[in-house]
């Protein structure tokens, strides 16, 4: 379980980024956080993922607090980041260097074989595409077998055709170990295909404008009636948050 | 430089590079046959050719460059060593680059050569005192290299680094050395070519043997073939060293995201 009690988040430039959010994910959810530019969005991910401290409040995963990275918790960040010296099998086990050789190869393997480019092992980044990038970097938190997978914008900068498909293909891997989920995007659609609540966010300072239970049967059909009608709230509350910030 | 063109084959680029060289050569040559030029200052190619064949015939060229470049090799070695410890430390830790990279850039602006008295008065005039201004010269380029290389490195990679926890010891060895590598191996490669510098300046110094020597010998005893085909020695050993230096680091780099590694 991740629990978020009454976080906040000051930068040194005295720019509040999150005011006062409180949130708590069972194990094995998928949340996904959606809202405008600056809402901190990015921001409450990395103060989940312990890269960043949070000014007031504390974020728990599984009864251990979160202040400096832990192995708890996996970020996938917006970029692949992979490290380019590195093959796409030696990326993968990157974190795994503590495992006997045979057991790190094997699930390097296996999570190759998952993410559908087995027999890439011997790449390097710099012959993936972007999605291929971006699904070894998912690989590679998988394989840490992290409690709480944070992923930030992690397809935005795929075409929307791909974006589905590994969108597809995360349900696909979260469904064998099931691990807690927090997506950050701005894809509303991603959020309602991938969640099982929706996070909406206020801009200046951020804060939690609301939250929705996705109740819709999997696999999400995006072209439903009832797909567009959820859609159609979620950009209601959306479009509520610009207004509160042009009336401010 | 080493590697293929990005146009024409590699054998075209290689026989443009020796068309000027060779052509002042026979120019020369024909000039000072033909009487136009006296060749007694500046020797034409026959002449440096016959001197450099008879050094090697006698064996005593391959001692003088047994001798340089066992001197450039310790000094490289020491000075590389060096440079890499504290660009790594100054770069790794903003206390430790406070506490030396003034000093060091103070003692950087300091000409190398100003040494020379005090590394004879410390180390003597043998061998201790010429490796060691090798040293100071390939420290230079090599610790800055590094230390500007560590600054360069992309936080986004440092913080994945962050993200797998890794200890200060891996941060370094698994995120930091390789992502400074490219640069690196440039640094080397200039600490290398200072290298060859500094054995001159070092073997100007007062020795008996080297190709430094061979230099001053051919100034004292009026022998300007001499002089020129120890230059000739220099300029081939040089460019040989930097490219052995090329070609072995360049399997460490195929990784690289670059124009002549594109394929």
């Amino acid at each position: 379980m991740l629990e978020v009690t009454a976080l906040s988040k000051t930068y040194g430039n005295g720019t509040q980024a999150l005011d006062n959010i409180s949130l708590r994910i069972e194990a094995g959810e998928i949340v996904a956080v959606v809202g405008g530019s600056g809402c901190g969005k990015s921001t409450l991910l990395r103060l989940l993922s312990g890269l960043d401290r949070p000014t007031k409040g504390h974020v728990e995963v599984d009864g251990a607090t979160i202040d400096a990275p832990h192995p708890f918790v996996f970020l996938v960040f917006q970029e692949p980041r992979l490290l380019p010296w590195l093959t796409v099998a030696g990326n993968i086990a990157f974190g795994l260097s503590d495992l006997p050789k045979a057991e790190r190869e094997a699930r390097v393997e296996d999570a190759l074989k998952q993410i559908g480019l087995a027999g890439y092992g011997n790449r390097w980044p710099k012959e993936l595409s972007g999605g291929q990038g971006q699904r070894v970097a998912i690989a590679r938190a998988l394989v840490q077998r992290p409690h709480v997978l944070l992923l930030d914008e992690p397809f935005s900068a795929l075409d929307a055709f791909l974006r589905a498909e590994l969108q597809d293909q995360l349900l696909d891997l979260w469904a064998q170990t099931r691990p807690t989920m927090v997506l950050v995007t701005h894809d509303i659609e991603e959020a309602i295909v991938l969640a099982s609540r929706i996070v909406v966010m206020r801009p200046q300072p951020g804060r939690i404008a609301q939250v929705f239970d996705i109740g819709l049967p999997r696999p999400r059909d995006r072209i439903s009636h009832e797909f567009e009608e959820t859609k159609r709230q979620i950009l209601l509350t959306l479009r509520s948050t610009f207004a509160r910030r042009d009336a401010a | 430089m080493s590697g293929p063109s990005t146009n024409g084959s590699w054998i075209s680029a290689w026989w443009v590079g020796l068309v000027l060289p060779v052509a002042i050569g026979i120019l020369w040559e024909l000039a000072v046959a033909g009487g136009y030029a006296n060749g007694r200052l500046v020797p034409p190619p026959t002449k440096i050719f016959e001197v450099l064949s008879e050094l090697a015939a006698s064996g005593e060229l391959w001692r003088h460059i047994a001798v340089t470049s066992w001197r450039v090799a310790a000094g490289f070695l020491l000075g590389t060593l060096a440079a890499t410890l504290i660009g790594a430390l100054a770069g790794y830790s903003t206390l430790t680059r406070q506490l030396l990279d003034p000093s060091l850039q103070g003692l950087r602006a300091v000409p190398s050569i100003a040494w020379v008295p005090l590394f004879i008065l410390w180390l003597g005039i043998f061998e201790a005192s010429k490796v060691t201004l090798i040293a100071v010269g390939v420290f230079f380029p090599i610790y800055l290299g590094v230390l500007g290389a560590i600054l360069a490195v992309d936080r986004k990679i440092v913080e994945v680094g962050r993200m797998f926890r890794l200890s200060s010891i891996d941060l370094v060895r698994r995120v930091l050395l390789p992502a400074i590598l490219p640069a690196y191996v440039l640094a080397l490669r200039g600490g290398l070519g200072l290298g060859w510098m500094f054995v001159v300046a070092a073997e100007f110094m007062g020795a008996s043997e080297g190709l430094g020597y061979l230099l001053v010998d051919g100034q004292q005893v009026g022998k300007p073939a001499q002089i020129v085909a120890a230059i000739l020695v220099f300029a081939v050993l040089g460019k040989l060293s930097d490219s052995l230096l090329a070609r072995v680091t360049a399997p460490f780099l195929r990784w690289q995201d670059t124009q002549t590694n594109a394929n």
